[in-house]
């Protein structure tokens, strides 16, 4: 029974470290900016296209199948709403989070997979910098930075997707949709549709990172370093989410 | 005259991997200005030994010292500034694909703790080191645009770059043809000699050991030369063997070649018939 916990307990243990140390080195030179901005550029404008898309068809669909529903009650006028409160609150920080998830930290968890096979993370510590430092802390910064203005974005053009589909098929007025979508949403909501992609971020760098980091096995190891960041990743957003929107339905 | 300075010493160090034994109660020293050759077949541990020396493998049991200052147990901020006067040729090169060259062998110049380059003066020196390596047309390339020969001529000129007192080089010759195996050596004696550094090389070439012992550059002819037995050559070129992480042989070439260990004997043999 010990050993086989053993595995699992070490594994968070190591994650833990590399957390406090990745954080820690945000307060101790030397400081990467040029990294930080490299991370920034590929996290976030390089993810741009795809969270548009995939916000934009989502309050489009979302716009789609709530008329229908909401019009058996004659309250096809509330799109607007539902559309705004979905998204704001859980659909746009989980969405952004999971595509975020599976395009950085599979190229997190394989960049640094590949460095750490090639000895490129042992070479960069005989060449007297930490790794962590140097590669960990600028993807940790530039992640969580990025993924709660890409949430923000997806929100909006989901707002958007959701707003060309009640003008064009259901009928709404302009003015009545955006008027929904402004009214409904409080303080909590845009706070809980902000802190959960900060977390999210937090999350998806330090394990992408640290199953890049812990690699081993060449290139079959770089494989299933990449495959185990995004499922844990993945999982770790979705319980992120459920704890985060227990806090925030109960404030 | 005094003895010279202590650069490297392992004592009863063991290094274990899931509680098997990689490096078993190894124990050595090294001088300044000397040339040690560790043999081993692959899986010997001479790998294991290198990155010890330079602490990038924590050992479970003995202690490691480098320059006088015992390694085992310091954080990793501490080992910088010992690291920033050892240079080591990792066995692949070890280079950094996202970077040019220029930048990789710029790299311990610029980011190296304790190692204090004008910016003014990186550039010459990446280029004059280069040079010295025959690579001074490839600034601008990436280490994928380059042969695997090319690759461990730069991480040599990286290794060397900030004239460092002690220089590992973890199997130059691995994966090479003879040829550019020879070249890569004579490289090898060639900054070892023009820059007095206490070297360590780890083969499983005899002849890469031979070659360290028996040959010199000449900084007058430029050229590399044989100077075959002297009584100081002897004195200053050491050969270990290691077999399942345990060193077999310590001694001179002429020792390794007389020596009656079955494990030495068939390693001498073996390699003396493929010659």
């Amino acid at each position: 029974m010990l050993a086989f916990l053993k595995a699992p307990v070490s594994t968070l243990q190591d994650f833990c470290l590399l957390g406090a140390k990745a954080l820690a080195n945000l307060f101790r030179a030397p400081h990467y900016w040029d990294d930080v901005l490299t991370q920034m550029d590929r996290i976030g404008v390089g993810s741009l296209p795809i969270i548009c898309l995939t916000g934009g068809f989502s309050g489009a669909v979302m716009a789609l199948q709530m008329a229908k529903a909401l019009d058996t009650y004659g309250a096809s006028s509330q799109v607007g709403q539902i559309v705004s409160i979905t998204l704001v609150a859980q659909l746009g920080p989980v969405l952004t989070s999971l595509l975020v998830a599976g395009r950085n930290a599979s190229g997190i968890a394989s960049e640094l997979g590949s460095m750490k096979v090639t000895e490129q993370i042992d070479a960069m510590r005989a060449l007297g910098t930490d790794p962590i430092q140097k590669l960990v802390t600028p993807r940790l910064f530039a992640m969580t930075v990025m993924l709660p203005f890409l949430t923000v974005i997806a929100d909006f053009v989901g707002m958007l997707g959701g707003w060309v589909v009640s003008m064009g098929l259901i009928g709404t007025t302009s003015a009545m949709y955006w008027s929904g979508v402004y009214d409904i949403l409080v303080f909590a909501d845009v706070m809980q549709g902000l802190i959960k992609p900060l977390v999210n971020g937090v999350v998806i760098s330090l394990v992408g990172c640290y199953y890049g980091m812990a690699t081993s096995g060449g290139t079959q190891g770089v494989g299933r370093a990449t495959t185990q960041a995004v499922v844990v990743s993945s999982v770790w957003i979705f319980v992120i989410n459920l704890f985060l929107t227990q806090l925030f339905v109960n404030l | 005259m005094p003895a010279p300075e202590s650069i490297l010493s392992f004592d009863h160090v063991s290094v274990l991997y899931d509680g098997v034994p990689v490096l078993d109660d190894v124990s050595f020293a090294l001088r300044a200005g000397e040339t040690c050759v560790i043999l081993g077949a692959a899986g010997a541990g001479k790998t294991v030994l290198l990155k010890t020396a330079l602490g990038l493998i924590t050992p479970e049991f003995g202690r490691v010292s480098l320059f006088n200052q015992e390694i085992t147990g310091l954080r990793e901020r501490q080992l910088f500034p010992i690291r920033a006067q050892v240079g080591m040729l990792f066995q692949e090169s070890a280079l950094f694909d996202s970077m040019t060259i220029e930048e990789n062998v710029a790299y311990p110049l610029v980011n190296q703790v304790g190692t204090t380059v004008p910016e003014s003066e990186v550039l010459p020196r990446v280029e004059a080191i280069l040079n010295d390596v025959e690579l001074g047309h490839t600034l601008d390339k990436f280490p994928n645009e380059l042969s695997g020969g090319m690759r461990r001529r730069v991480g040599i000129a990286r290794a060397n770059v900030t004239n460092p007192k002690l220089v590992f080089y973890d199997s130059p010759t691995a994966g090479l043809d003879p040829i550019t195996a020879n070249n890569i050596m004579s490289l090898v004696i060639k900054q070892r000699d023009q820059r007095n550094t206490t070297t360590v090389i780890v083969s499983h070439r005899l002849q890469d050991g031979a070659l360290m012992a028996n040959y010199r550059f000449n900084s007058a002819s430029g050229k590399i030369e044989c100077q075959r037995h002297t009584a100081e050559l002897d004195a200053r070129t050491k050969f270990m063997v290691l077999q399942k992480g345990r060193i077999v042989f310590e001694g001179t070439e002429d020792e390794l070649h007389a020596s009656r260990d079955p494990y030495v004997g068939k390693f001498v043999l073996e390699q003396a018939q493929s010659a």
